[in-house]
């Protein structure tokens, strides 16, 4: 397979170093650019290897989860079982539950008392099992708790679908921000005095903010939140502890971010974002990955040429099937110069990220003798190769 | 007026399907407002105008004469809004700013955030005469993707059963009853992929058990065959006839060496195959029993002239 060839192509993501020396590699980026495909491809591949390898999938499409062996939601990784072993590495993978991962926080920092309290509060109930955001705080989590327990030498992670892709990057920071506010205190501050009595304490301000509260939802609920809050609060600084410590984990050496894109604008504005984002942050970026890619195998014969050819036999009436051939493989052509024009795009504005193409795919991957091709595709397909 | 609301896979074109429906609904002289939700400014993208403030703005005019306002919904300001209309405290709202409330009710209290989205949505949709306001004859919401609309539609039925009383509960459960009414469609856009199609599928399914009701299917970027249509089966099992090729590449003068027409024959069984999986996708989609309309592959969708030709095809299926 060939590619137009662009100018000044972009170095090459070495994938097959990058997943033997990584220990954490995040995949990220826009809904719908084959994130956990290529979450999945990319442990599939460490693992055979020989890496002992986790992956944690978010929501993997059904016949994927299938194809990893991911059956039952039970929020523990499980071996993957026709991952070839002969270099000596291994394979689990889990799906995230993320109302599992936060029940087990509440049990690990309260006491069963407690824990009891919070587990039946409605408001933590709404929040740990509904909550859109929730997710991200509890993919970062499950990450800190896979890699503190020391047994898998590479940890690969899927992003959850976020409305942004960068909101699981903020999801620890922004908790300790809460955690270091004063919206705490007054949350707690109904449930901590008692009755009427904390007005007094606090100054008009908070008394204005639990009134406005009050009003807007009533006695019961500020009650409910008030002691959720508050029975949460012991925990605090373990949540605020982990929120540090998983955000310095995504800065640690040993772990990567990998950017996964489609040639496609939204997806390249979101892949650009994110690149720039990471810049800012410190935090390492091994490259992006370009899904979807088209490719010719005909460049000699150019578009215009075919759709010309196309038209004088269209003309006539002869020869229709080579007639719908050039046509087909005008619009295909089309499609890879396209494609090819806009890689070269993000690099000309992203000249050090490192890049890596997969081709478009004939119908979705569900199956590990799929991710394997394209774990192949990712390690041996250099942007704009000729 | 009547509110749709457009979900779909990322990837499958759901804000320019948003934004041609909302053209073709403002055809013939009516008012419409097409909201998003999400902070991407997608629709200041496609209308190509600098970036929308929390203020509904003309982006087009329709033909006709009909006209759409876009607004790109913050939930910060729809707080503040929202303070001010029901409590009269605006003033405070550099108060709740320090204390760190408005930053907690916007980005950290999961949901909280769903709940003033969708309140805003609500208040543009219900506009009456005597309240402030542009009033709409449609409102359209670019909505988060399938995958979450079903939960952040649903999220004032979640708030409603926290709050036993008080108007945040009588707010969301508002809410609830003009989402769950006639006057809500929720649409769903897919293109004829696997995974599109299986979360088109997922979506409807969610939607029901929510007590929402699906709207229509909008099918995305539809291609019509090239190949000839009894061709289609022997090439999709990767069985073209080379020497048709090679003839017929002579016959138009091009020149063409073995390897070039392998190529061809190669990128014909490609075509053939994504054909067929396209037939079995819209096979699915049929059992789904909802009002499907295809919208053509537009190489310029996103340009107002390929808007303009979305709305046009909404318009020439049927489904405005």
């Amino acid at each position: 397979m060939t590619t137009p060839a662009t100018s000044a192509s972009p170095t090459s993501m070495e994938v097959d170093r990058l997943l033997s020396e990584a220990r954490i590699l995040v995949c990220c980026g826009a809904g719908g650019v084959g994130k956990t495909t290529t979450a999945a491809a990319l442990a599939v591949r460490a693992a055979e290897q020989g890496r002992s390898v986790c992956v944690l999938t978010i929501d993997p499409a059904r016949r994927l989860a299938q194809a990893m062996g991911l059956t039952e939601l039970d929020n523990t990784p499980r071996a993957v079982s026709g991952i070839d072993t002969a270099a000596g590495g291994r394979l689990d993978a889990m799906m995230l539950d993320m109302k599992r991962t936060f029940d087990d926080i509440v049990l690990a920092h309260a006491d069963d008392a407690r824990a009891k309290a919070i587990l039946a509060n409605p408001f933590y109930v709404s929040l740990s099992s509904s909550f859109a955001g929730t997710q991200e705080y509890m993919a970062m989590e499950k990450l800190g708790q896979l890699k503190a327990t020391g047994k898998w030498e590479l940890i690969v992670v899927d992003t959850p679908p976020s409305r942004s892709a960068l909101d699981f990057l903020d999801a620890p920071q922004r908790l300790g921000r809460f955690l270091d506010g004063r919206m705490i205190r007054l949350l707690t501050a109904p449930a901590r005095a008692g009755g009427r009595a904390y007005l007094k304490v606090f100054t008009i301000g908070v008394k204005m903010f639990t009134d406005v509260l009050n009003r807007m939802l009533g006695a019961q609920a500020l009650k409910d939140l008030s002691l959720f809050v508050s029975s949460l609060e012991t925990m605090f600084g373990g949540f605020r502890e982990r929120a540090d410590q998983t955000y310095k984990l995504l800065k640690e050496p040993g772990t990567a971010f990998v950017v996964v894109a489609v040639p496609e604008r939204d997806a390249l504005r979101e892949a650009a974002y994110f690149v720039e984002r990471l810049e800012t942050e410190q935090m390492p970026l091994a490259g992006m990955v370009l899904n979807r890619m088209h490719t010719s195998g005909a460049a000699e014969l150019s578009v215009e040429r075919s759709i010309a050819a196309a038209e004088t036999l269209n003309a006539t009436g002869d020869e229709p099937f080579a007639a719908a051939a050039l046509r087909v493989h005008a619009d295909r052509l089309s499609a890879a110069i396209r494609d090819a024009r806009r890689a070269s795009q993000f690099h000309a504005a992203h000249p050090r990220v490192r890049m890596v193409e997969v081709a478009a795919q004939a119908s979705d991957v569900h199956d590990l003798e799929g991710l394997r091709a394209i774990g192949a595709d990712l390690a041996t397909n250099p942007v704009g190769a000729a | 007026m009547k509110l749709h609301v457009v979900s779909g896979k990322g990837g499958t074109g759901k804000t320019t399907i948003a934004a041609g429906l909302a053209l073709a609904l403002a055809a013939g002289g009516r008012q419409v407002l097409l909201t998003e939700v999400e902070a991407r400014q997608g629709i200041a993208q496609l209308f190509d105008t600098p970036p929308l403030p929390y203020e509904e703005r003309r982006v087009a005019v329709a033909r006709g004469g009909g006209e759409v306002y876009a607004l790109a919904i913050d939930p910060e300001q729809a707080l503040l809004e929202y303070l001010e209309q029901f409590y009269n405290l605006r003033r405070a709202g550099s108060m709740l700013k320090k204390l760190g409330a408005i930053d907690f009710a916007t980005t950290i209290a999961p949901g909280l955030r769903d709940v003033l989205l969708t309140g805003k949505v609500m208040e543009a949709a219900t506009r009456e005469r005597r309240g402030g306001g542009r009033i709409y004859d449609a409102v359209v919401l670019d909505a988060p993707p399938t995958g979450r609309i079903a939960k952040f539609l649903n999220v004032n039925t979640e708030v409603a059963a926290l709050t036993r009383m008080g108007p945040v509960r009588n707010q969301a459960n508002s809410v609830m009853t003009l989402l769950r009414s006639a006057r809500t469609a929720v649409h769903l856009v897919t293109v004829l992929e696997e995974m599109p199609v299986q979360e088109t599928v997922d979506g409807i399914a969610e939607l029901i058990a929510t007590d929402l009701k699906p709207g229509a299917v909008i099918v995305n970027m539809v291609r019509d065959p090239l190949i000839p249509e009894d061709r289609i089966g022997d090439a999709a099992a990767g069985s073209v006839d080379t020497d048709d090729i090679a003839r017929g590449l002579k016959v138009a003068g091009v020149e063409g060496d073995p390897a070039t027409v392998a190529s061809l024959a190669a990128e014909m069984s490609d075509h053939a195959r994504r054909v067929m999986l396209e037939r079995q996708e819209l096979e699915t989609l049929s059992t789904l029993d909802r009002p499907t309309y295809q919208v053509p592959y537009i190489s310029d969708a996103t340009e107002l002239s390929g808007l303009q030709e979305i709305a046009d095809r909404l318009q020439a299926a049927g489904m405005v």
